[in-house]
């Protein structure tokens, strides 16, 4: 039969969130594919119209939970640089704790979610057993499993004792542990491979062209990632881009888990390098002007924009967040691919519904 | 403080956009900063190599050029902003007509400042 619409979504066992994509097939190959938004769209942006703009750092964390710290993280430094406040290197050096922190919990959720995909329910399990250890140190540190609340303009409001930090640092000897022993398993597999290598494969090129983000990037051989800007201590840092050639679901899941690896290794350096001193100095005033703040995410590249006039309600704020960057390149994968394989490519982005309907 | 954007006319932005486009720039987003009856305010905004460039849009009526011509990624953003600021992109495609997140064109674009809700509502 020629041109058989199949609706994909809003509730499918592959999505936690829903999203809908209208394929267009002819004998099982996918044609084209339409996505449809709008069923968890919460127009939070709207919300700085009647919160003010302290309140809004909790709006901002909600926008997603995978990455709350760094949704908060981005609006702060904005309003920091308006306010024109310098946060204090112990709060500079926090805030790429936790950031690093919410980057393995994602990256770890989302190879789970990811053999789930493929039917590897064990794999599956192992990983989100072994996350469990990074949501226990996020619940010790900040009291919260996912939503942090731990920045505020001009710092953090949290602060790591020694026996805090040594408690890290062995909690994550465990993790590495842990991810080292599914490495095999999450690289080499033979079910893993099948379904992954030659899959939902774009170029440098088409990655670039299609605005891509984070490891969409960086797996399509593209070295960006915005913690090489230097915000909060990352320019203090020793670290470098994961980049993989492929542009497959295989070098996209490659590059999301030696990203565990890296950021737990920044997270050690931060750790000996955690200076003495305050965690946060006083933001007074209110902020007028406009500016752009980016940061990087597990997902890639999140943009915040914000004007304000002097009052203490936003004029503007906008928020691009990096699935929304994303799904440009999906549409663009999927066309040529089997059926089968939609679920495998559509997860290869780690799509986060919540963040793009914000 | 102000970002630094170039300063474009409706008639220019297609030109400026794919010469972006040629020197490699990729797409980052668009932002709608204000739209009523007396016009629209967007902010086009490029990356190339980790550094930013902007570029100021204004314009008195409803109407915006599309770039999804040049930058097909663009077709979503531009499809969020006709839902949430009433906008018109002209030559959009793929055009939902304000049904990413709305119920169609008669719905009110609740971003506008001269028909959404406002401030304490």
């Amino acid at each position: 039969m020629a041109g058989t619409v199949i609706p994909f979504g809003p509730q499918h066992p592959v999505l936690p969130e829903p999203l809908h994509l209208n394929l267009k097939i002819e004998d099982e190959i996918v044609i084209s594919a339409t996505p449809a938004f709008g069923y968890v769209h919460r127009g939070l942006e709207k919300l700085a119209d009647i919160r003010d703009f302290r309140q809004m750092i909790q709006v901002v964390e909600r926008v997603c939970g995978i990455c709350s710290m760094i949704h908060a993280l981005t609006y702060c430094q904005a309003l920091e640089e308006l306010l024109g406040v310098e946060p204090t290197p112990r709060a500079r050096y926090l805030r790429v704790i936790w950031s690093e922190l919410h980057r393995l919990h994602s990256h770890l959720l989302w190879l789970g979610l990811f053999a789930d995909a493929m039917g590897f329910e064990s794999l599956f399990m192992q990983l989100w057993k072994v996350r469990e250890r990074i949501m226990d140190i996020n619940e010790a540190t900040a009291g919260n499993r996912v939503i942090l609340s731990v920045n505020v303009i001009g710092g953090v409001r949290r602060d790591l004792d020694p026996s805090q930090t040594g408690w890290i640092l062995a909690e994550l000897a465990e993790v590495e542990k842990g991810i080292n022993a599914m490495k095999r398993t999450i690289l080499h597999d033979y079910t893993v491979q099948k379904r992954t290598r030659g899959k939902g494969v774009i170029s440098g090129k088409q990655a670039l062209e299609f605005g891509c983000v984070g490891p969409m990037l960086r797996a399509s051989g593209i070295a960006q990632d915005l913690r090489l800007l230097g915000y909060a201590a990352y320019g203090e840092l020793d670290f470098a881009p994961v980049v993989e050639q492929d542009g497959d679901c295989h070098a996209r899941c490659r590059v999301r888990f030696a990203e565990l690896g890296q950021s737990i290794d920044l997270i050690r350096q931060a750790i000996d390098k955690l200076p003495a001193g305050d965690i946060s100095v006083p933001a007074k005033g209110r902020p007028a002007g406009e500016v752009v703040a980016r940061a990087e995410q597990p997902r890639g590249e999140c943009l915040y924009y914000i004007k304000a006039n002097g009052g203490k309600f936003l004029d503007r704020l906008r928020i691009r967040t990096p699935t929304f960057a994303n799904i440009p390149a999906l549409t663009a994968m999927l066309p040529g691919i089997e059926l089968a394989d939609v679920p495998v490519v559509l997860l290869s982005i780690d799509p986060c519904v919540s963040c793009t309907e914000r | 403080m102000t970002i630094e954007a170039d300063s474009i006319s409706s008639a220019e932005l297609c030109r400026a956009v794919a010469a972006l486009k040629a020197k490699g720039c990729r797409f980052v987003t668009i932002t709608c900063v204000a739209a009523d009856r007396s016009g629209a305010e967007l902010l086009y905004h490029f990356d190339r190599e980790l550094a930013l460039s902007h570029l100021r849009l204004t314009v008195a009526g409803d109407e915006v050029p599309s770039i999804s011509g040049i930058y097909s990624a663009a077709f979503l953003v531009e499809n969020e902003i006709q839902d949430h600021f009433g906008l018109r992109f002209t030559g959009l495609a793929p055009d939902y007509r304000r049904t990413l997140y709305l119920q169609g064109e008669d719905s009110v674009p609740p971003f506008r400042r001269d028909s959404g809700p406002g401030r304490g509502e």
